[in-house]
């Protein structure tokens, strides 16, 4: 692996800590001891073609599986000793559409707002603030179902962020969207960081979608094979673009394979 | 974009208190009445199902099954009024059932993710989950007693308070039953199987449509097999309950079973020991 730099920003708690972490499906190896770190108020790529594991991967952060080997820390709260903790810090986007289409905007958020505690009045003031922050207040009454493919997103996004974590973590946030929707969506998020310090984690296996100042997490069949920022991933595989080095560590590692 | 959101939970955030338990099974509550309520078709065949057994089934059986004088009844009862606790009890099973169906849904359409990952115990979610579909088969099973008044099922007054308690502990086991159930099934196709495997045989096995005395003349086989359906019991505390009295037995195979179900539920629903984690239900590709 090419351990570049750790991207948890020298001192202080890192945003996201993941320690040697493995996890299989029966006897097929979907990660296999990956660590990485990211920092508070940054914007790191979890790059890697489909079936790298990244979606096994976001699904040990948030909980949905059990992380059996190695430890996962959020903002310092181990996600298996104290996954209530972990998660008031997570805001979540996954993969697929997780919206209840038959419900409102308005009810999705609020039953988010409930699921973290919050109460009614509250939720009220915060859900009128995430869409304003998504630029869908307008949509507050139109059922979930009426709302094209990059409008859900927008309110699964709005409601990632509707219990104000300090990182949010989206799987495949882009796929299935027009490029419109793609950029509009990839911008929110990046001023979410700028902005509001909120530290991202975005799984993507679109290239195009990482920037020069981004951390970048490069994940091949379930190994992390780079881990730093963009121009030391560069750097470290000769090449000019992040696209050429991605290409080369997917190439490096199909030689490798039995 | 906006500057809307502002803040973020600060590193060290006060624990959740009991008010932020209340708001959570509050929503939780609300959700699903929202979802019963949206689905009119569901809120339909749940009441036409046990109404076609009370209107149609019954009256023609009526002349066919004699029912004698059996506890609760002090007197001869029509047919009509004896399989009434049983429809009760089917609501529940269908409701039961029902909500475990949608939490197969919820997880093949990826809702269920966001019940999981809400920061409350996974078990406190689950009971909550559980509480709402046990409001939603309540309600049903109100409205169907309040039709059934109309066509001369009129159990005592009291009953109708008293057999609040029975239905609200059934509907808590078949609905932890359909939970578990659910953990079980991978995809919504295979729950075709439950309605064979697990909802007609438990209706039928059980005292629901004649009583238990008239299966043991026809097949002691058959009787212990009801004797050994949790959802006898589900009928018979109804069915006591309806006339203001408690069937101990009934009572504690009951609470047993439920206490038993929902365990199971939550073991396997729980990411450290449950079967969650052999489906790869890892709701994307990469």
């Amino acid at each position: 692996m090419q351990h570049v730099k750790t991207g948890n920003g020298g001192n202080g708690i890192a945003a996201l800590d993941v320690s040697a972490v493995s996890h299989s499906y029966g006897s097929k190896l979907a990660l296999d001891d990956v660590s990485f770190s990211i920092a508070p108020a940054s914007f790191t790529v979890l790059l890697g073609l489909n079936g790298a594991g990244k979606t096994t991967l976001l699904s040990l952060i948030s909980h949905l599986y059990d992380t059996r080997k190695g430890a996962i820390r959020v903002f310092g709260h181990d996600i298996r000793r104290s996954s209530g903790e972990a998660l008031r810090r997570l805001g979540i986007v996954f993969q697929a559409r997780t919206l209840d289409l038959d419900l409102s905007v308005q009810q999705n958020l609020a039953y988010h707002a409930s699921l973290h505690g919050i109460g009614a009045g509250e939720a009220r003031e915060r859900i009128a603030a995430v869409l304003d922050t998504v630029d869908m207040a307008d949509r507050l009454k139109d059922k979930a179902r009426s709302l094209s493919g990059g409008q859900m997103r927008r309110i699964e996004i709005a409601r990632a962020l509707l219990h104000q974590p300090p990182l949010l973590l989206l799987d495949e946030a882009t796929v299935g969207l027009d490029i419109q929707s793609r950029a509009g969506i990839l911008a929110t998020i990046r001023s979410l960081v700028r902005t509001h310090g909120i530290s991202v984690f975005w799984a993507t296996h679109l290239i195009d979608e990482i920037e020069d100042s981004d951390h970048v997490v490069i994940l091949r069949q379930g190994k992390v094979v780079a881990d730093g920022n963009v121009a030391s991933v560069v750097k470290a595989n000769r090449v000019q673009t992040i696209r050429d080095a991605f290409s080369r560590l997917n190439e490096r590692m199909a030689e490798t394979l039995p | 974009m906006s500057d809307g959101a502002t803040q973020t939970l600060p590193l060290r955030a006060p624990p959740f208190r009991l008010r932020n338990y209340a708001i959570c099974l509050k929503g939780i509550l609300i959700r699903e009445g929202l979802r019963f309520l949206n689905q009119r078709e569901r809120f339909i065949s749940s009441l036409v199902r046990p109404l076609l057994w009370l209107f149609i089934f019954a009256a023609g059986f009526r002349q066919v099954l004699g029912v004698s004088i059996i506890p609760p009844y002090k007197t001869y009862v029509l047919y009509e009024v004896y399989i009434t606790p049983g429809l009760c009890g089917m609501i529940l099973l269908f409701s039961g059932m029902q909500s475990s169906l949608s939490m197969v849904y919820d997880r093949e359409m990826g809702n269920m993710r966001t019940l999981l990952v809400s920061p409350f115990p996974r078990w406190f979610l689950l009971v909550s989950k559980l509480l709402a579909g046990v409001a939603v088969s309540i309600a049903q099973v109100y409205v169907f007693l309040g039709i059934a008044w109309f066509w001369g099922v009129k159990p005592p007054v009291i009953g109708y308070l008293l057999v609040l308690p029975a239905l609200f502990l059934s509907g808590l086991m078949l609905c932890a039953l359909g939970m578990l159930l659910s953990s079980l099934i991978k995809q919504l196709e295979n729950f075709a199987g439950i309605m064979n495997f697990v909802i007609f045989p438990m209706y039928f096995a059980s005292p629901a449509l004649y009583p238990l005395w008239r299966i043991q003349e026809s097949s002691p086989l058959l009787h212990k097999i009801c004797l050994a359906n949790p959802f006898t019991y589900v009928v018979e505390l109804i069915r006591f309950a309806c006339y203001g009295q408690i069937d101990w037995v009934s009572l504690a195979v009951v609470l047993g079973c439920t206490v038993l179900f929902l365990g199971g539920a939550i073991i396997a629903y729980d990411p450290a020991r449950g079967l969650m984690i052999r489906k790869q239900d890892t709701g994307g590709n990469g």
